[in-house]
């Protein structure tokens, strides 16, 4: 037997995790292209260093959803000299026919090198390993049998949700229909960079968050509930019997983040008004604990991760909001078209929607959108005492009432930027 | 309409349908779902109103598939799941079965031929979140899938069982500092260690302004070098942070010899209890050792192995930590508590503990 080209890749096949490597080894007798990703990898490995360029092409129509990389090994691995990415728009809440999915190995194995990665961190289903001209192919196929090209650059990214109502009984609202109804609405914008940066939405059905929204996406749309919770107190009796109420006491009512739950005997009591939906208590008696009947969502903005300024974590916009019929849907999508309209018209290169509010101040932002400001949108009021109040300064010097709020023209903060 | 564009298929079809990609059980009890419970580690019963059950059966994947190994998957949905399945969020299949009896002969199959877990619910380490790293990132400083795998492996006993835990644990990983895999419990991610190296010769390719623009602490300005236009790099003022490497592939902010991994703790998406938290740092300066990283795996049971003994159930490391305090945190794990543990950034004087509330 000749000696592995791959030695250090080949560490990685054993151990009981399933392998990658070993995967992809066995591709590669069908597809030798996956020999020389595995021989530059193997070289990355060794070197400690990656040996990929970047750069975009696009679909005639579209302008993103490609992730072309081009091999820095080429003269070593002439086949991998281009190994582009397709993103694939997968469908809502990642639920697949195996008639769909295997549609999709089918192209990934005529187009591209037969790596499938399900998914990707935003949520696209991903192919592997086309060269150019067949990266043009594959998309022309996937866009004929009806699938579509997912999000890259400034744009609208592809969205993704949580399993939601389809077999969640959490679910305070139809993520998988919101997600169709939002990507379908703004895919043009998903399409074609038209923003400062990019914008991710992220659905869950509830705080428990499984689409992990609130960290991972400028717009976080989660389902809550107001009114009464839903109680079942033979269930609870039963949960209580069955642990006792020292164990109750100590998982759930001593959990409560506001204190609203109490238990008195055998049953629970919840101060409803000032349960703030954590879903704790659900969580540890899903049998006995349910959301109210009148469902809806909390809307938050301004989510990312560190690059540049540095994680922000998401914060409330609209506290609460129906969201069950095509009107209450059109609502979300004109809030959204307010808010997109408001940070492309003020928003610097590369700057997100979180990035866009620390600039602006939270307020002047719901000025620019048209929301009235609500104390849920915040921990606490401010504590610093510098403060511009329009309202209070003389006229001359508060001068004319503004018609647009005042955010710095977009030319002299590039400027002060660069300095 | 010239020819070339009669060719083109249709544009914008938008997402795909999801209800003809359902099992049919959870078509006919869409939005009807009553209860749920665990029947074992990585098997769970959702209950309709109506009664009707559908069970889950959830596997671990290396996320990154061949089409032969997805056919293999699908042959068994097909099988034992009328043709339905459904990845979750961290790249875990759901096997979704409307027969108890289906349950046991599809876990076997699922180990037999793909050779996957099954776990992966309750207090488990679910699977790590990652990307592409060396497999086709332009970025990256290590790998994504291979330090996952080096970490699954050694994790694997929490991944199959439930009951090794005080809650769900989710780790994390990123090969850059743009950090895309996310906030997690637990973060193994790079960190650079110098400005970036400014190779003049290729940097008219790149947009210079768009280059000074990106920095978010004002460190990158124009020059001129021979004559030509070229960009520097005000050494003190740069955090290493990398978003222009990002811009622009000659200001180079990874080094083979010296880019290490830290860890960090503490993150939590959902709002249960206390809400989202972000991660925070435990230790950092581990060697980025491939192929199997053995120093993350130590480190990573020098936070697991207190947090198992000492954590109350549903309370997740971030919450454990806050807690017992951070002085114990770092008593427990043998980590050094450091002047880089105390943040600089923006917001750096909210992190100070302005009361006298010691733990003596």
């Amino acid at each position: 037997m000749s000696e592995s080209k791959t030695p250090l890749l080949d560490d990685l096949e054993k151990g009981p995790w399933p392998s990658f490597v070993s995967d992809l080894k066995q591709l590669s007798k069908k597809k030798p292209v996956v020999s020389q990703l595995l021989g530059q990898m193997e070289q990355s490995y060794k070197d400690r260093w990656n040996y990929w360029q970047g750069t975009v092409i696009n679909l005639k129509g579209y302008g993103g959803g490609v992730i072309a990389r081009y091999s820095e090994l080429q003269s070593k691995f002439p086949d991998i000299a281009e190994f582009h990415t397709i993103r694939v728009i997968p469908p809502p809440g990642w639920v697949y026919s195996t008639k769909t999915l295997r549609e999709l190995c089918d192209i990934s194995e005529k187009y591209s090198a037969g790596i499938l990665q399900l998914h990707g961190m935003t949520g696209d289903a991903l192919l592997l390993g086309s060269n150019t001209a067949k990266t043009h192919e594959a998309g022309e196929e996937l866009m004929e049998k009806g699938w579509d090209i997912g999000g890259s650059g400034g744009a609208l990214r592809t969205l993704a949700c949580c399993v939601g109502m389809a077999r969640c009984e959490m679910s305070c609202y139809d993520t998988m229909k919101t997600l169709k109804h939002l990507t379908d609405t703004f895919i043009s914008q998903l399409h074609r960079p038209e923003f400062p940066y990019k914008f991710k939405f992220k659905l869950s059905g509830c705080a428990n968050d499984c689409a992990a929204s609130v960290q991972r996406s400028d717009m976080p749309i989660i389902g809550t509930w107001r009114g009464p919770m839903q109680i079942d107190q033979a269930e609870v009796g039963k949960f209580v019997d069955a642990h006792g109420a020292d164990y109750v006491v100590e998982n759930v009512i001593s959990r409560c983040p506001t204190r609203c739950i109490s238990l008195k005997g055998r049953e629970i009591a919840v101060d409803d008004a000032n349960c703030v939906h954590c879903m704790h208590c659900l969580n540890v008696m899903h049998k006995a604990l349910r959301p109210g009947k009148d469902k809806g969502v909390t809307i938050l903005l301004g989510g990312k991760r560190t690059l540049k300024i540095g994680d922000t974590m998401s914060s409330v916009l609209i506290p609460f909001m129906k969201l069950e019929t095509e009107e209450d849907l059109n609502k979300l999508t004109e809030l959204v078209e307010r808010i997109w309209e408001f940070w492309t018209e003020h928003g610097l290169d590369h700057e997100r929607v979180g990035e866009f509010i620390d600039r602006v101040g939270l307020g002047t932002f719901l000025e620019g959108v048209g929301i009235e400001p609500d104390p849920q949108m915040v921990i606490h009021p401010r504590a610093n005492s510098y403060i511009k109040f329009e309202e209070l300064a003389p006229g001359k010097m508060a001068g004319e009432p503004k018609k647009t709020p005042s955010v710095m023209d977009k030319e002299i903060e590039t400027r002060e930027a660069a300095v | 309409m010239t020819a070339q564009a009669k060719k083109l298929a249709p544009r914008d079809n938008g997402a795909p349908e999801y209800m003809p990609n359902l099992h049919p059980l959870m078509v006919k009890n869409y939005g009807k779902w009553k209860y749920h419970e665990k029947i074992k580690p990585g098997v769970l019963k959702h209950v309709a109103e109506n009664g009707d059950a559908i069970y889950t059966v959830r596997a671990g994947s290396p996320r990154t598939l061949s089409a032969d190994t997805v056919r293999k998957i699908c042959d068994i949905a097909d099988k034992y799941c009328d043709g339905f399945l459904r990845f979750t969020s961290r790249a875990n299949l759901e096997f979704q079965v409307a027969k108890e009896a289906n349950i046991k002969p599809l876990i076997d199959d699922v180990q037999k031929t793909l050779k996957f877990p099954i776990g992966g619910t309750g207090a488990s380490i679910s699977n790590i979140t990652h990307t592409q790293g060396w497999m086709h990132c332009n970025l990256p400083g290590t790998d994504a899938a291979g330090s996952v795998k080096a970490m699954m492996d050694d994790l694997f006993e929490e991944f199959v069982n439930d009951d090794k835990l005080p809650a769900r644990v989710k780790i994390t990983t990123s090969c850059c500092q743009i950090n895309c895999g996310g906030q997690g419990d637990i973060a193994v991610n790079i960190q650079h260690h110098h400005p970036p190296k400014i190779k003049h010769e290729g940097i008219g390719i790149c947009e210079h302004p768009k280059v000074v623009a990106i920095c978010p602490v004002a460190a990158i300005r124009p020059a001129f070098m021979n004559g030509k236009p070229t960009l520097e790099v005000v050494d003190e003022k740069c955090m290493y942070c990398g978003a222009c490497h990002g811009q622009c592939p000659n200001l180079e902010i990874r080094d083979a010899q010296t880019d290490t991994l830290a860890i960090w703790v503490g993150g939590k998406a959902s709002s249960t209890r206390g809400g989202p938290s972000f991660m925070k740092l435990a230790t950092f300066g581990i060697p980025n050792n491939p192929p199997r990283w053995p120093e993350v795996s130590q480190a990573l049971r020098k936070i697991l192995e207190p947090y198992k003994k000492t954590g109350k159930p549903y309370e997740r490391i971030g919450e454990w930590i806050e807690r017992i305090g951070w002085k114990k945190f770092f008593e427990v794990t043998g980590f050094p508590f450091t002047k880089y543990h105390i943040d600089d950034f923006r917001y750096a004087r909210t992190t100070f503990n302005t009361s006298t509330h010691v733990r003596l």
